[in-house]
């Protein structure tokens, strides 16, 4: 079977194997294998400091590897830079946009930078500036855009000529639902166009919408990896989320579900929320009916798949406490 | 939707872009960047008027027996100097453009890879000549009547502006290697003070002690001030200006290999 291709034979956009990066002393980057079919959104998912920058610069050629090989769209990160960066485009976390120039600038200064003569620069600009529903601020400094637009003019500077692979860095992170919610119908339509589009996020909402597989990265390293459908079912049969009444009777309330469902409970941010793990269905009415004997009253309550939210807790949860068993063990 | 998709789907690639191309179009940028921020000229003209005027009217009777005596010596040193502090911005904006993280865009691109850099200081090199042009007709008007011709003057700038373009050069490697824009300041003025104070730019090193007109005159912005001096009076310091070139010629041999280095390797 040639190297390039995954099981299905479909030609890969991305094979990476054992990819390092150190920054001094610390892994950043701890071993990194890939595997991503063309034509498909692939999503990163992980914490700050996961290590979702520094991979995706690596396979962006900004970075070099300290370990692993890659080979992108069919060429090698290392011997053949030159061709992986005509094929591929990365529009960073960071705007990577000139704030002091206006937004039409911009795209002349990418378009020429991509081979354009003048004048066709100029057009081809205002035609992806258009799609892109910001003709309005063409002549407007990105100093004094909003972050949507800015987002949407760095994702733009990209596309103006389309790229095969397209890295994006967290695009949708600090933006308003409306805003998020352009930016994912841009992958979508870039999609169908065949680019691949490698996503990462915090969200754990916008790698369930947008992405065909999910890689969960924590520390260097990718802890999990699938559809979200099966990142889902490996944590579990469901979920048992409980809303009470009183915030005040939640810890209480925590103790006794752990208690019924000899699972850990997780508190969610809002302070009437708990959700815990079911080994069985039939669980969730014991646990219903501990509260009711104990006086919590429940203003709600659901079963339901996990969330990508409780996926990512469990994997990283249950990381944390099997490195704190090895330690117990060596001590 | 499908407006977008049209947009993304309707076109050619263009051809590959050359190195000449792309260090242009880098250099269009930092021009337009001049009409946004005027203020970066001010440096440029500030720093000049003022020193002409302290020096001139302060010192100048002393130094020279008359102010207008002193101009027709300082003058082509106020336009070394001047040019060669504005080299300084060539760091610190470099250092502005990597840590707002424009420049991962521009690496990761198909492009010769140092047409970022090139452009800059293509563009830089505009900024020096306004900055000459500032210098030239605020001593014209103060009473600077340089005996060369008109051709010397314009050999003079030129000279200038090749010594400028590779001291640049350092400041890149500076710009690259510190955190901030500020430090890159504040470094590359103190190197720059003591360099262009301990030359013939403000003096005649006739009066200073041995060892230290001994570095005055191998100093190559005295040797540059020296050039240009003769040049705007109407004759040609040949020996001055070969030492100018050569010193020109290394400074890029030696700095511009490192700036590349820096650049590919910067994370
Ligand atoms: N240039 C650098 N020098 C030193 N350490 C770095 C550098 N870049 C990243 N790191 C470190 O590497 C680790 C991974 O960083 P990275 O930016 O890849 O994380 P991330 O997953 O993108 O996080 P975030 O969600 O916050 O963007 C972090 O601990 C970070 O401090
Ligand atoms: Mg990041």
């Amino acid at each position: 079977m040639n190297n390039d291709m995954d099981t299905n034979n479909q030609p890969l956009a991305i094979k990476a194997t054992g990819l390092v990066k150190c920054f001094g002393k610390h892994r950043a980057v701890n071993g990194i294998d890939l595997a991503i079919p063309q034509g498909t959104v692939y999503g990163f998912l992980g914490p700050n400091g996961a290590g979702k920058t520094t991979t995706m610069k690596i396979l962006a050629t900004l970075l070099k590897p300290d370990e692993g090989q890659a080979k992108v769209m069919g060429h090698d990160l290392i011997k053949e830079a030159d061709a992986v960066r005509s094929r591929v485009s990365l529009t960073g976390q960071f705007a990577s946009v000139d704030e002091d120039l206006n937004g039409i600038e911009n795209l002349i200064l990418i378009a020429r930078l991509m081979g354009y003569p003048s004048r066709s620069a100029k057009k081809r600009a205002s035609e992806i500036l258009e799609a892109f529903g910001l003709q309005d601020a063409a002549k407007r400094q990105v100093k004094k855009y909003s972050g949507g637009m800015r987002r949407r003019l760095d994702i733009a500077a990209s596309m103006i000529v389309r790229p095969d692979l397209l890295f994006l860095d967290e695009p949708t992170t600090g933006l308003d639902p409306r805003s998020r919610n352009q930016i994912w119908d841009i992958v979508r339509a870039l999609v169908s166009t065949g680019t691949t589009v490698l996503l990462s996020t915090q969200y754990l909402d916008e790698a369930d919408q947008l992405a065909d597989r999910i890689a969960v990265i924590d520390h260097g390293k990718i802890i999990a990896e699938g559809t979200s459908g099966e990142l889902k079912a490996s944590v579990g049969s469901g979920v048992l989320h409980v809303r009470l009444l009183d915030p005040s009777t939640r810890d209480r309330a925590q103790q006794l579900l752990s208690e019924a469902l000899s699972a850990p409970v997780h508190l969610s941010s809002d302070p009437v929320a708990l959700s815990a793990q079911l080994t069985r269905t039939k669980a969730a009415s014991e646990a219903l009916a501990a509260l009711d004997a104990n006086q919590i009253e429940v203003s709600q309550f659901s079963l339901g798949q996990p969330s990508l939210d409780e996926v990512f807790l469990t994997l990283t949860g249950k990381r944390a406490d099997s490195e704190k068993q090895k330690e117990g063990a060596k001590s | 939707m499908t407006k977008m998709r049209a947009a993304l789907v309707e076109q050619e690639r263009p051809p590959c872009p050359n190195g000449i191309a792309t260090s242009l179009a880098f250099a269009w940028r930092a021009l337009l960047k001049i009409k946004y921020i005027p203020e970066q000229l001010l440096d440029v003209t500030f720093f000049p008027v003022m020193f002409t005027l302290m020096f001139t009217y302060l010192f100048g009777g002393a130094l020279a027996g008359s102010t207008s005596q002193y101009l027709q010596f300082l003058i082509p040193g106020i336009l070394v100097q001047t040019v060669v502090f504005t080299t300084v911005y060539t760091g610190v904006s470099l250092n502005d453009d990597i840590s707002k993280g424009t420049f991962d865009r521009f690496r990761s691109l198909p492009i010769w890879s140092p047409s970022p850099l090139v452009g800059a200081l293509i563009a830089d090199t505009v900024r020096y000549m306004i900055a000459s042009i500032i210098v030239i007709i605020l001593g014209l008007i103060l009473g600077f009547r340089p005996t060369g011709s008109i051709l010397g003057i314009i050999a003079g700038i030129v000279l200038v502006l090749i010594f400028a373009f590779s001291l640049s050069w350092i400041f890149t490697v500076i710009g690259l290697i510190l955190q901030t824009s500020k430090a890159v300041m504040g470094i590359s003025m103190t190197l720059l003070f003591p360099v262009t104070f301990a030359s013939n730019i403000f003096v005649d090193p006739a009066t200073m002690p041995g060892w230290l007109r001994t570095a005055v005159n191998i100093n190559p912005v005295s040797l540059l001030t020296t050039a240009v001096r003769a040049l705007m009076g109407g004759h040609t310091a040949f020996t001055e200006i070969v030492w100018v070139l050569i010193a020109s010629a290394v400074l890029m041999l030696i700095f511009s290999p490192i700036t590349m280095y820096l650049y590919r390797n910067k994370h």
